[in-house]
């Protein structure tokens, strides 16, 4: 054999070590039992609860920290959390909790009523020590808190300065999740990044970019959890979060894309689904253009095939949406609703009564973005839809961010119509912010096609002033019955939110709230 | 020689402040608000409004810029809201794995680029020169991230020979062996196209120093054609690959942005592109300027080098 020369020697040698790199892992690592790893969409923004405002964040944020009530399992109704039971007086201004006794933070400080005014005042009161350590993004859900007060060591009272009936929903909310005022004074500022909750699991490491881990709390009170531990694992691209999942990287992968969904049908794989308290919908511009007539509206609703949006473009991950408010919330859900059915016939007769003849629609359509599933591919099936009942549709698409930056303030000399989607916590939320005559976008709301009818405001107003819940549920039953017969949107889907694990993974489920509760789950 | 060091040490500071200036102004005038992104649904104007003042985004943009520069100027790149650090400390914790990819790419790129572009030459419209210009050509032509999921599916899911992304394994590993199993696949996707271009100029750099007379009183001396080959015509037409390398650094160091997305290597690139889909003003700003600095300062050094290496070049 002829001698190889420096250069040949270096190529076998590095073929050789390649070649014992790959011989020692033919069976790529296996992940321990009792560890689960979840594949998240993002890395987490802090985890401090009153900090964030993504649901990514809270599906760790859940696990680590109980509020003083939470949606009992499978629902959204509340139920006793930190607080073993509440009263609510008659006006519907006070609201006083009887605290769980004997519960420990993470850190070993004391559970009591006055960690519970420390939280909230933080959140609320500009002058609390500790305000500076936000900003507290949705602290808002709380605006309506006038004074919380310890009463004694274990019962906490909060007076609210007008009747507000979505209040326990929002504490069963991450932004009113609880957290130890000692480790709040103690990191102050990067409280965030050395979180200390009461919650099922503890927080143990946060490696950038890489993962976040938490341990069982053997301590838990309410049982402790079944998983020794949990890695959360920031995984931006859809693509490279199926690959992880194909190949056993991750043992559960959330937000799995419609068109992967098949890669999971063999064994081996679940898949679990969950509709949730979320709306995919059109805004029409109510106040100028083709949509200011009720009659076009109307017809936008029965042009569009929302059966094939929701089977063919969004491949059975929605549903079909009736109205304003998810069925989710079932309470409040007004079951004799049918949503608009797609009829291009009808659609063209109402568009003949009104007069409208080859009308041009300026259509806002954004790339992606919180909640908008599949925005693109749904926006051109839409506008082919319109097309055929006579309208000319022209997309301008925008980048999400600079998308809300344009709707948000209103449609006026934008645009007729726009994408839009919420997922919300309490039936209140969307048709309060995004329905009312007060909460046109002039006077900070979201109501971007400026609908307006009195007869709505009322309902609102008075639902919210209801503490009794048969009552708000008439109350949003009515409303939705008037909102669909008016259509200021085109109302088009919920989303169900999606889950895959891996079969060494048992006792998982999704919640309508869409956060992820992982303290009965089991890994094998 | 060091007088020119320092004159382009000086010379690339008005590039770093048009650079901060320009980062500033698109940050600033793309639509679409770090308050807006963090409420989204819930952005009232109201709500954006006191949100932009515990920002600090509620001054005019002279006054923003003016702070963000000195603060800057004194080592304070400010704090990145969206991950509630120092900017500072998440890109130079990120840096380092932009380093190694990029780096490893750059090594595997120059040695495979030149070594194809010399056999090339050497064996000019021979089956070895097709071969390599046909497999150029495809390599300059497909998309690094396309590359790189095709990888996945092969390697990672059909093979499994590999872990599909990160740069660690998130269970055990965090020694050498682990990281390079994680940055095979990254290293090579990267370094294909910047191997295709370094391949074709260095078989034209080498024809043409073949035809030197150099080359032809050393043949005719009798010194052995690989020795011809690698030692003589290859040092001199280092001194025009070279520069070429330094433009690819460049390509390669964009490149890694959607290498980074698509094997989530916990790069400078992912967190800018991350960045900026949050608005997180200061870090994009601030990540932006430090790749700047490296970026020049690598030209720095491949500059220097080539004064270096050929003396016909003015120092």
């Amino acid at each position: 054999m002829a001698s190889m020369n420096r250069s040949q020697w270096g190529l076998a040698a590095l073929a050789g070590a390649l070649a014992w790199n790959f011989a020692g892992t033919t069976a790529e690592a296996q992940t321990p039992p009792g560890v689960l790893i979840v594949g998240q969409i993002a890395e987490p923004q802090s985890l401090d609860p009153h900090a964030v405002t993504a649901v990514n964040d809270f599906r760790i944020l859940m696990n680590v920290y109980d509020g003083l009530v939470r949606y009992a399992d499978g629902t959204l109704e509340v139920e006793p959390a930190l607080a073993s039971d509440w009263e609510i007086s008659g006006d519907g201004l006070t609201y006083t909790f009887n605290l769980r006794e004997g519960v420990q933070f993470h850190d070993g400080s004391d559970f009591d009523a006055e960690s519970v005014v420390f939280n909230f005042e933080r959140m609320l009161d500009e002058a609390h020590p500790y305000h500076d350590t936000g900003p507290f993004p949705l602290s808002f859900f709380f605006s309506a808190i006038e004074e919380v007060e310890a009463l004694d060591s274990h019962t906490v009272e909060f007076t609210l300065n007008e009747p507000f009936a979505p209040f326990l929903s929002n504490l069963a909310y991450p932004t009113g999740l609880i957290a130890s005022p000692a480790a709040i004074q103690e990191h102050g500022g990067d409280f965030g990044r050395n979180p200390s909750g009461t919650g099922a699991f503890r927080f143990e490491e946060w490696q950038s970019n890489t993962r976040v881990v938490v341990t069982r709390n053997a301590d838990y009170w309410d049982g402790a959890p079944e998983l020794e531990a949990v890695v959360f694992r920031p995984i931006t691209d859809a693509n490279t979060r199926v690959a992880e999942m194909l190949s056993g990287g991750i043992d559960v992968m959330v937000e799995v894309p419609p068109t992967s969904l098949n890669q999971f049908e063999g064994p081996g794989f679940t898949v679990h689904e969950q509709a949730g308290p979320h709306l995919w919908f059109l805004i029409l511009n109510a106040k100028e253009g083709p949509f200011a007539d009720k009659r076009v509206r109307q017809a936008a609703n029965y042009a569009i095939d929302k059966r094939a949006l929701v089977e063919d473009v969004l491949e059975g991950t929605a549903t079909i949406a009736a109205g304003p408010t998810p069925a989710a919330f079932s309470w409040a859900y007004n079951e004799d609703l049918e949503p608009y059915p797609h009829d291009p016939e009808r659609a063209r007769k109402l568009l003949a009564e009104a007069g409208v003849e080859d009308a041009e629609l300026t259509f806002l359509v954004t790339e992606g973005g919180s909640g908008m599933l599949d925005p693109i591919p749904m926006g051109t099936a839409i506008q082919s839809d319109l097309e055929a009942v006579g309208f000319n549709v022209r997309i301008e698409t925008y980048e999400w961010n600079s998308f809300l930056g344009i709707v948000n303030p209103g449609l006026e000399g934008k645009g007729d119509m726009a994408q839009m989607s919420w997922m919300t916590n309490d039936p209140d939320t969307l048709p309060f912010l995004a329905l009312r005559t007060e909460a046109f976008p002039e006077q900070g709301g979201f109501n971007s096609g400026y609908y307006s009818n009195p007869e709505v405001d009322e309902l609102l107003e008075a639902a919210r002033a209801a503490t009794d819940q048969e009552e708000r549920a008439r109350l949003y039953k009515e409303m939705q019955e008037i909102v669909q017969e008016d259509a200021p949107w085109v109302f088009v889907a919920n989303w169900k939110q999606n889950a895959v694990t891996s079969d060494r993974v048992k006792d998982f489920t999704l919640q309508p709230s869409f956060f992820l509760l992982l303290h009965d789950t089991v890994k094998n | 020689m060091n007088s020119y060091i320092l004159k382009r040490l000086l010379s690339a500071v008005p590039v770093l402040l048009g650079i901060t200036l320009v980062v500033f102004l698109i940050m600033s005038l793309i639509p679409g608000d770090p308050a807006t992104a963090i409420l989204g649904s819930y952005a009232t104007a109201e709500n954006v409004e006191r949100l932009n003042r515990q920002l600090g985004l509620d001054r005019s943009l002279p006054e923003q810029y003016v702070i963000w520069l000195t603060n800057m100027l004194q080592g304070d790149f400010g704090r990145s809201f969206s991950l509630n650090r120092p900017v500072l400390d998440e890109v130079l914790d990120r840096f380092g794995a932009t380093l190694i990819l990029a780096g490893v790419s750059l090594v595997l790129c120059s040695i495979f680029g030149v070594v194809a572009g010399v056999i090339s030459a050497a064996r000019q419209y021979g089956l070895a020169d097709k071969a390599i210009t046909f497999a150029v050509l495809i390599g300059i032509s497909i998309p690094s991230f396309f590359l790189g999921m095709m990888m996945i599916l092969l390697f990672a899911i059909q093979l499994r020979w590999l872990p599909v992304s990160g740069m660690y394994s998130i269970y055990g590993g965090g020694d050498l062996p682990d990281l390079l199993r994680h940055l095979a696949m990254p290293a090579l996707a990267l370094s294909v196209v910047a191997t295709g271009v370094i391949a074709r100029l260095s078989r034209s750099a080498m024809l043409e120093v073949l035809r030197q007379d150099f080359v032809r009183t050393a043949r005719a001396k009798g010194v052995p054609e690989r020795r011809v080959i690698w030692r003589h015509a290859l040092k001199a037409a280092m001194v025009s690959i070279i520069p070429v390398i330094g433009v690819q650094a460049g390509f390669v160091l964009s490149g890694a942005v959607y290498i980074e997305m698509v094997f989530q290597w916990p790069g400078v690139g992912r967190m800018l592109v991350e960045a900026i889909l949050r608005r997180d003003l200061l870090l994009v700003q601030g990540g932006v300027v430090i790749v700047a600095a490296c970026y020049v300062l690598f030209n720095l050094i491949v500059d220097v080098a080539q004064s270096l290496l050929d003396p016909r070049v003015k120092t």
